[in-house]
């Protein structure tokens, strides 16, 4: 094979795994590879306005197609700014790969200019970084990035390239099969422990599935799987954030969300259940409250494909490695092959019916056409306004991401990325532009808060560049309303910080990056604001003025036990012993 | 408040990695970021093709922590085994100290008779100094670094601590 540039190897390389969209922003060090993606055509690179966006967006991109994101940024700031969507993608376990230029391999270790150890820096925010040193090695290195970001735990997966490695040529070279010489992830998961499921499964008299992110990275093949499963054995589902859309939210089965903001039958029938099975869930610190007094009287299953997340938090009874839908279909061939049928669990429907009676989600507000717009009556107008459209939501991330959760129900997988295990605020948006980049004719919208918009607010210019028809829609109630919640729990309401203080107004900002803006002052406006947020072609930007000192209840407070959720604002008392204040 | 911390028990985990630049780093981190102990460890390439390492980790905690750091390790990319050597029966352990001593008269004559009990060999020895070599488990070196004490001792170096599993089968 005649030779070719590093750069073109990198480009030849995404050609031949697949890549249709490089998210990126150019810079000194990875111009040969600017320069290459200029003569190919057939990958399509969405220039960003900050390297942040660019990782968040190849999340948005990830999320929702299932394929894995790809951004391209440069060496130095590029590389740093790149690292919290990096860590967001390691915490969500999102499929990405991320290129970064580097200084020339003379120049590593001098304090080059926009130098930076990024192979250091990245080390431990990625599932598996490389340097290259060798343009021979970038095509074997590029094959199998892609092959570790998508296999086992999807995660990113960093690749750091000098420049001068860039400009070299050398031979490309495309390995044959990917057989990585010691990661080797179990995605079959073992016969006798399915087995060992089963009947626990079939013994059980209070079962309930609590599922998570890996059912949606296994793929809609995994969600298919798990509402037959809950067809075949009659329990009732709860789901993480994470894992919201893989089974139906208007389906009876269905508790709602758990944890912190879950609801109140949820956590109940968590706390009093006799068997958790856990699927593609990690026992995360906002899921299970007060470690000591969570589900006291169940057995537990645990099925993941990272080992690492079995007993990590919580000890459990049967482990089952693998990928959560092949573990899915081998309990649903098992219950089969042993003829079982569903259970009676009309005793445990009653206690499930006793705790959905308290109508947790249930929030006061006035009706008339003048009265201020509760956030949550926002979300659900929101909802009902696009139902049959398919929409995909994305969420910054506060009070205005967990009224998102409780009140839009979603029935199908990939339609919902929310910044979870980290946290990001600042990934919405962008989130936004990458899933509306993958699904150009989709309904896209991001449910923003007035203070997370503003940490990715510049992406305004690459809607308006690309001319894409996403959806803002601020629940804005100029507060970090979740930042105040915290303060008005633990601090006796000292608003330390927390007023979303000089806002600018987001429609003459709309009108600056030529997108139509709308703005929703009261209870009368809400529907009418929706459907022309909706039927407006091209980007909108709609600020819907809230009302500003609603709370987002239930919830468990830090250091409480599922079953002591604070339902009202009422609950509240203002203050916390030190030992609650020291959880996050 | 006051933070609280949990007694452990002590493990020798063997970890056969890629040899490759950053991996030791990588581990290192990794115990580092998740707050795991590390008592010794030690790294050197084992293979004919230089293409695997062999790293030692001394490490302490409760047992579910010695099982995470067991399932944290094994998930990284460049880590090809875990094997905790206390979970496979019986397994022998050294470490090597360099030890100088200095002084003259009954200190230094003290020194040799001891040493020879602890049979350290001399590797380097001037009138008024001598290195002695060590190798034993770790806690035959500490009782020899101790008694050195009071023998003029002036410097120590140790390897911290390799290990084997016994018996004819190989990780």
């Amino acid at each position: 094979m005649a030779e070719m540039s590093g750069a073109d190897m990198v480009v030849q390389a995404l050609v031949d795994l697949g890549v249709d969209t490089v998210f990126g922003y150019p810079g000194g060090a990875v111009l040969p590879i600017y320069d290459a993606l200029y003569k190919h055509p057939t990958i399509k690179h969405i220039l960003v306005r900050h390297e942040q966006a660019a990782t968040h967006a190849a999340e948005g991109y990830a999320r929702s197609t299932g394929k894995p994101g790809v951004v391209l940024v440069t060496s130095g700031p590029g590389a740093t700014n790149a690292v919290t969507g990096i860590t967001d993608a390691l915490m969500d376990s999102i499929p990405m790969v991320v290129l970064t230029g580097q200084v020339s391999t003379a120049l590593i270790g001098t304090d080059a200019f926009q130098e930076c150890d990024t192979v250091g820096i990245t080390r431990h925010c990625t599932k598996h970084n490389y340097l290259v040193m060798d343009p021979e090695r970038l095509g074997p290195i590029l094959h199998e990035a892609f092959h570790i970001a998508t296999h086992g735990r999807p995660g990113p997966v960093v690749i750091d390239i000098p420049k001068n490695v860039q400009v070299a040529t050398g031979e490309y070279i495309v390995p044959e099969k990917i057989q990585h010489k010691s990661y080797r992830p179990q995605v079959e998961p073992d016969a006798d422990a399915i087995a060992a499921a089963i009947d626990l499964i079939a013994a059980a008299e209070r079962p309930i599935f609590y599922t998570g992110g890996g059912v949606i990275n296994a793929g809609p093949d995994a969600s298919a799987a798990l509402r037959q499963l809950v067809s075949l054995t009659g329990a009732p589902v709860t789901s993480t954030l994470m894992g919201l859309g893989a089974f139906p939210a208007d389906d009876p089965k269905w508790l709602g969300m758990l944890g912190m903001h879950g609801t109140y039958e949820a956590n109940m029938a968590m706390n009093r259940a006799d068997l958790i099975i856990a699927v593609g869930a990690r026992f995360d610190d906002r899921v299970t409250g007060r470690l000591d007094a969570f589900s006291p009287d169940s057995k537990k299953i645990h099925i993941d494909i990272d080992r690492s997340s079995i007993n990590k938090i919580v000890p459990v009874d049967l482990a089952i490695v693998g990928d959560a839908g092949r573990a899915l279909d081998a309990l649903i061939a098992a219950w089969q092959d042993k003829g079982l049928k569903a259970r009676d669990y009309g005793e445990w429907w009653r206690r499930i019916d006793g705790w959905r009676a308290t109508r947790c989600l249930d929030f006061p507000e006035k009706k008339d056409a003048g009265a201020d717009i509760m956030p949550q009556r926002a979300v659900k107008a929101l909802f009902d306004a696009t139902r049959g459209r398919d929409p995909i939501i994305t969420t910054e991330v506060g009070q205005h991401q967990m009224w998102a959760a409780q009140h839009f129900g979603f029935s199908a997988p990939n339609r919902w990325l929310t910044s979870g295990g980290l946290g990001t605020m600042g990934y919405g948006f962008p989130a936004a532009v990458g899933a509306q980049i993958a699904h150009p004719n989709r309904l896209v919208i991001c449910v923003a808060g007035e203070a997370s918009l503003q940490m990715n607010i510049q992406e305004m210019g690459t809607v308006s560049q690309y001319r894409l028809p996403v959806k803002i829609f601020i629940l804005n109630n100029e507060w970090m309303g979740m930042v105040r919640q915290w303060q008005e729990l633990t601090y006796e309401s000292r608003y330390s910080n927390s007023y979303s203080d000089s806002l600018p107004d987001f429609v003459k900002l709309a009108d600056a990056y030529g997108w139509t803006g709308l703005r929703i002052d009261n209870l009368g406006q809400l529907e009418d604001g929706i459907r022309t947020m909706i039927e407006t072609p091209g980007p909108v930007i709609v600020d819907c003025r809230v009302a500003q000192l609603a709370n987002c209840f239930p919830m468990i407070p830090s250091g409480a036990a599922h079953t002591e959720m604070l339902l009202q604002p009422s609950d509240v008392t203002g203050t916390m012993d030190d030992e609650a204040k020291a959880l996050v | 408040m006051k933070i609280k911390t949990e007694a452990g028990e002590r493990h020798v985990l063997a970890v056969t990695v890629d040899n490759e630049a950053g991996i030791l780093a990588k581990i290192t981190g990794l115990f580092s970021a998740r707050g795991y102990n590390i008592e010794s460890l030690t790294v050197a390439d084992i293979s004919a093709d230089h293409a695997l390492s062999r790293i030692t980790i001394v490490t302490n905690g409760p047992p579910p922590v010695i099982d995470q750091i067991i399932a944290q390790l094994d998930r990284l990319v460049p880590v090809h085994s875990v094997t905790d050597l206390a979970d496979g029966g019986a397994h022998v352990e050294r470490e090597i100290a360099l030890v100088k001593v200095a002084g003259t008269g009954d200190k230094r004559i003290e020194a040799l008779r001891l040493a020879d009990v602890f049979r350290a060999k001399v590797v380097d020895t001037t009138l008024s100094s001598f290195i002695f070599e060590i190798t034993g488990t770790s806690d035959k070196v500490d009782r020899f670094i101790a008694l050195m004490r009071e023998c003029g001792l002036v410097e120590v170096g140790r390897t911290g601590v390799v290990a084997i599993g016994r018996g004819s089968e190989a990780l």
